[in-house]
């Protein structure tokens, strides 16, 4: 994937230079290793920051909300389809927009590589295949494939679904990945033992919203849990007041999340919160056929109405 | 809601047209009838005590 920085910056730099777009938005290296951060580059200078490796799991649709100007925009699968939700949603338009494809081979899982060494990490190399981690008194070689993240050691849609430029050949998708593994395993549980899990699951959080400012798709203006006339959640760390959170966020999300990871990236304290989105994606999936952000000629099944959809749950 | 943990048949989903009278009161008494049975609901119930 290093091999794209070249023709990213090379891209970049012409689309600015004839003045086609405004900023080409992409990522730059991180102050730490392993956390790569957004970059907007206005002039061939800033064009020189722009790097690409398996760092860059922030989702870039969601610097798009609401711009006016000519975008150049680098974008992986996943960005990709929150680029298109963004165009269906009228939060950007296509014509604003100049993407930067990215075949992407998956982003590493920085807690993983932390929990799988002692010491702080100094400095992490790679190469196709391989991650190098270095610290004070260690160095050690992982497989890329090890240290995925979830949600990219079960994508498959790592090609950009819309693209006008491409940094390299498209890569081959994952075939026969099973998706929801993880959603099953909840699904097979006793109503306590679900209240359990997610009582679990969040009994860390700190409410410090993180994975909804990640998100590409939690662009209104004023979030439900912000507002306070009226006061659709408490404010506390009451339990109920995290869950309910939690739940009203991933059903904002149904039907247009693309379990890109972003949320659980920018986690502080490494909460798993897209179950509850992926839940509402595989429903998506076996109801309604439906994949979020694959075209932007298709609207989605929560803002359409046909004959056939499920209503089984209706008395 | 239930993949969550809600018990099934807690939370209960009817359509009735304001014309249908006769429906609304069975789908009540059902209602009512069913939630019952499932007993007290225990969650979603604040445990901790308000801060000023
Ligand atoms: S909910 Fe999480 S996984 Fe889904 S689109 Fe938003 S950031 Fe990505
Ligand atoms: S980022 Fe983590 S700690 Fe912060 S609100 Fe979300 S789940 Fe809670």
């Amino acid at each position: 994937m290093l091999s794209y920085i070249d023709k990213i910056r090379e891209t970049s730099a012409r689309l600015l230079k004839d003045c086609s777009v405004e900023m080409v938005i992409g990522f730059r290296k991180g102050t730490v290793p392993m956390m790569n951060e957004p970059h907007f580059a206005k002039t061939a200078e800033a064009v020189d920051k722009l790097v690409w490796d398996s760092n860059c799991g922030i989702n870039l649709a969601n610097y798009l909300t609401n711009r006016q100007e000519k975008i150049g925009i680098i974008a992986k699968g996943c960005d990709s389809r929150n680029i298109v939700t963004h165009i269906i949603e009228n939060k950007i338009k296509r014509e604003q927009l100049i993407i930067i494809g990215v075949p992407c081979s998956g982003m590493i899982d920085k807690r993983k590589i932390n929990a799988m060494l002692d010491g702080e990490i100094n400095d992490v190399v790679e190469d196709e295949n391989n991650i190098t981690v270095k610290g004070n008194d260690f160095e050690k070689i992982l497989n890329k494939r090890d240290v995925l993240q979830q949600n990219c050691a079960v994508c498959i849609h790592r090609n950009p679904v819309i693209y006008d430029e491409l940094v390299a050949d498209l890569v081959e998708e994952q075939e026969g990945v099973d998706r929801y593994a993880d959603v099953r395993s909840i699904e097979a549980m006793s109503s306590e033992e679900k209240w359990k899990y997610f009582d679990d699951l969040l009994s860390n959080c700190i409410r410090c919203y993180a994975c909804r400012n990640a998100c590409p798709l939690c662009y209104c203006p004023t979030c439900f849990v912000d507002e306070s006339r009226p006061q659709w959640v408490g404010k506390s760390q009451d339990p109920t007041d995290v869950r309910t959170f939690h739940f009203l966020r991933a059903y904002h999300c149904a039907g247009r999340c693309t379990d890109c990871g972003a949320c659980e990236r920018a986690c502080p304290v490494g909460i798993n919160m897209r179950v509850f989105t992926k839940k509402l994606e595989k429903d998506c999936l076996e109801l309604f056929g439906w994949e979020a952000g694959m075209s932007a000629d298709v609207r989605p099944p929560l803002d359409t109405y046909k004959p056939g959809d499920p209503d089984d749950f209706i008395k | 809601m239930e993949h969550m943990g809600i018990e099934p048949g807690r939370l209960q989903f009817s359509w009735v047209s304001s014309a249908e009278s006769t429906k609304f009161v069975e789908v009540v008494k059902e209602v009512t009838e069913a939630i019952k049975a499932l007993g007290p609901n225990e969650h979603f119930l604040k445990t901790k005590a308000k801060v000023a």
